[in-house]
């Protein structure tokens, strides 16, 4: 078990260090070979109308006329051990782990991410929160009483779930009782200021994402339970003389939801990289508005930052599942 | 219901709706269920009882109806999603109860105490996820006020009552770390937990190992001398019958066609459809060069069960009574001798001398 776990963790580091080459490659190396050369990209990092003599000192400055495999060198040891930029006249000294350095705003990305990642998972948890439980719910029943009303209601309302973006769903929450009428917070308090406030305006977002995201555990779960409730062990179960509730919840339910880790997990290790839609629609200062922020000036490191954060929690968020899945169901052996 | 009271009568039991002398007694059980394509006549007239300390083997090919009779005795066809369009009618008494009128919860409460159940395959049978010894706690608990912890003896000890070694030990482990006799012992213990006084085995040694099948069935056999109950042995493998059976029903389209003690149905059977199955059955004391004689064409559907004998189609002495009864009228069971009976047309002295002549001399 415990090599188990060293073997998977040494797995984890070496494929997230792919992962830097492979983004570092898309954000340096694509658009050397689209033609753009290294003094166009360092006048995206000065002001308009710069002199010749300008972009030089930001190509050397930022290592841009150094080879590619120099400047990858450079962001690993940054992450390691910190990495200093000199800025012209000043220089900018980034802290390990440095995940880069913002030239357009003048800050360092990493502390930007964990300043922003309590927002991303405020909304992660509580939308997980909320999507699990009523997902598995109404799954459930659904499942108990296949093409019955609440079957068919519920489904359909599901399939409205899963198929409504969340430009119409977060929007309209918005509209309705943020602005019509005022029940939720606008703007985000950390929950450690003010637990009420922090939840009062997550609900809307919470909600709208686990409408998105229960639908598709609402049908999961169904699909599980139907097949579960006709295996031979559930007639066993019945043969004993157990109470159907009991034969639901003890045989049915727990081989049923074992799967649905596997899904939970990797969705969570998603959100965790940034709701991007969500966070922009409903003004959450997260990571995945940080990304927007970065896409729309044009400012790389944060997006290699938030992608390489997002990489991090989903192969994490693998391991995790593999770990409770094991734990789950002991016909699984970690070796 | 005059045929099934005459039935009733020809059969020598009280007539419906009175509780019989037998501990179980089925009458005229019929279980039905509707399909898209039909009416599926699983069981359609079912009558037999079994007495305390015997065992019943009920036989007969796939889709016969041998498992939705023990289902249904169980009450374990009316769950489910699909079991609550079941039709079901007929009478199922045990001990005095009737099941098929009863409170589903008060049949619930029967089973796992008075009623068990050994299941084909052990593997698919025990939850994956739970411990041989929590399940069978769990089935212990459900019927006894008793704490985890004398539960948990209790299912060590009948974990050794059916030959586990080790069974402090083993009532940890999962089944899938069990072998698959170990597995069919364990779900013996299961099923005897509660002292059951009716056992029904549904093909309990098919999906076994051929050496661990007459281990299996020695088991049965010894704890059923030792609790006195009642066993029903659903099975497609005569071999099994020969071994274990004190009554023989063969089973053909839901229907029973011939019923007896065990020498009754393989000394003197009486049905073509018992002889098909004889001749089918490999025996160690047959020259090797002999070919095994198959029942030609296949099982009849449940939905549109053939006319007059559910076997005619497949009977090669269809043609032997005079006129088309065979096809037109559904022969009801007659007794041809103390406890034995046949549904046949066949006159009993056309039976006696194709039996003599000519299928006993090729078994």
């Amino acid at each position: 078990m415990i090599s188990y776990i060293l073997r998977r963790t040494f797995a984890a580091v070496i494929l997230l260090l792919v992962v830097t080459a492979v983004t570092f490659a898309i954000f340096f190396l694509l658009p050397r070979m689209a033609g753009q050369t290294a003094d166009q990209l360092a006048q995206q990092y000065i002001g308009k109308s710069p002199t010749k003599a300008d972009i030089a000192a930001v190509k050397q400055n930022l290592g841009l006329d150094e080879p590619l495999y120099a400047q990858y060198w450079h962001f690993i040891k940054g992450i390691v051990s910190g990495a200093t930029y000199n800025l012209g006249p000043t220089t900018a000294h980034c802290d390990a782990p440095c995940f880069g350095y913002s030239f357009k705003n003048h800050v360092a990305v990493w502390p930007q991410l964990t300043s922003r990642l309590p927002v991303t998972v405020s909304l992660a948890a509580g939308a997980a929160v909320m999507w699990l439980v009523s997902g598995v719910v109404i799954g459930v029943i659904s499942a108990l009483k296949p093409r019955s009303f609440f079957d068919r209601t519920f489904m359909g309302v599901a399939l409205a779930g899963v198929s409504l973006p969340m430009f119409f769903t977060g929007n309209l929450a918005l509209l309705l009782f943020t602005y019509q009428w005022p029940i939720f917070g606008r703007t985000y308090v950390p929950f450690t200021e003010n637990p009420a406030q922090w939840a009062n305006t997550l609900f809307p977002a919470w909600c709208s994402l686990a409408l998105l995201y229960s639908a598709i555990y609402a049908r999961l779960t169904r699909s599980g339970m139907l097949e579960t409730m006709n295996e031979d062990f559930i007639r066993t179960a019945r043969a004993k003389g157990l109470r159907e509730r009991n034969v639901v919840a003890r045989h049915g339910l727990r081989a049923a939801l074992t799967p649905i880790i596997t899904v939970f997990g990797m969705d969570l290790g998603l959100l965790l990289g940034g709701a991007v839609i969500t966070e922009t629609v409903f003004s959450l200062p997260g990571i995945g508005q940080y990304a927007v922020q970065g896409i729309t000036d044009n400012d790389l490191p944060p997006i290699l930052g938030v992608t390489l954060l997002a990489a991090f929690f989903v192969v994490i968020a693998n391991l995790l599942v593999d770990l409770l899945y094991a734990a789950a169901d002991p016909r699984v052996r970690l070796s | 219901m005059t045929e099934l009271s005459k039935t009733g009568a020809a059969l020598g039991e009280p007539a419906p709706g009175n509780a019989p002398d037998a501990f179980l007694a089925v009458r005229d059980l019929k279980v039905h269920f509707p399909t898209d394509d039909g009416l599926v006549k699983s069981v359609d007239g079912l009558s037999f009882q079994v007495e305390k300390g015997k065992t019943l083997c009920i036989v007969g090919e796939s889709g016969s109806g041998k498992s939705v009779t023990s289902l249904a005795i169980m009450g374990l066809h009316r769950l489910g999603a699909q079991g609550k369009h079941v039709q079901m009618s007929g009478e199922i008494w045990l001990d005095g109860k009737e099941l098929v009128s009863a409170d589903p919860d008060e049949v619930r409460r029967l089973r796992g105490r008075e009623m068990a159940m050994i299941f084909q395959d052990p593997l698919s049978a025990m939850h994956p996820y739970y411990t041989i010894g929590n399940q069978i706690v769990e089935a212990h608990r459900v019927h006894n006020d008793v704490s985890k912890k004398v539960a948990r003896k209790r299912a060590i000890e009948m974990l050794d009552r059916v030959g586990i070694p080790e069974p402090d030990k083993r009532v940890d482990g999962y089944p899938h770390e069990f072998s698959g006799g170990m597995r069919q012992r364990a779900m013996i213990a299961m099923a005897l937990v509660n002292n059951p006084e009716l056992l029904i085995a549904d093909e309990p040694t098919t999906a076994l190992d051929v050496t661990v099948q007459a281990q299996i069935l020695d088991l049965i056999r010894d704890l059923q001398k030792e609790f006195g109950s009642a066993v029903v042995l659903i099975t497609h493998d005569l071999g099994v019958v020969a071994e274990i059976a004190d009554d023989v029903l063969v089973m053909y389209g839901g229907r029973c066609v011939e019923r007896g003690s065990v020498d009754d149905v393989f000394e003197r059977p009486q049905h073509p459809y018992t002889w098909g199955l004889l001749g089918s059955m490999p025996r160690i004391d047959r020259e090797t060069s002999e070919r095994l004689i198959p029942v030609k064409g296949q099982p009849p559907s449940l939905i549109n069960v053939p006319s007059g004998c559910a076997f005619h189609p497949r009977c090669p002495y269809a043609d032997i009574p005079k006129g088309d009864v065979t096809r037109t009228v559904r022969p009801e069971l007659q007794q041809v001798g103390g406890g034995h009976f046949s549904a046949c047309h066949l006159s009993p002295e056309d039976r006696t001398r194709i039996w003599t002549e000519e299928i006993a001399p090729k078994l």
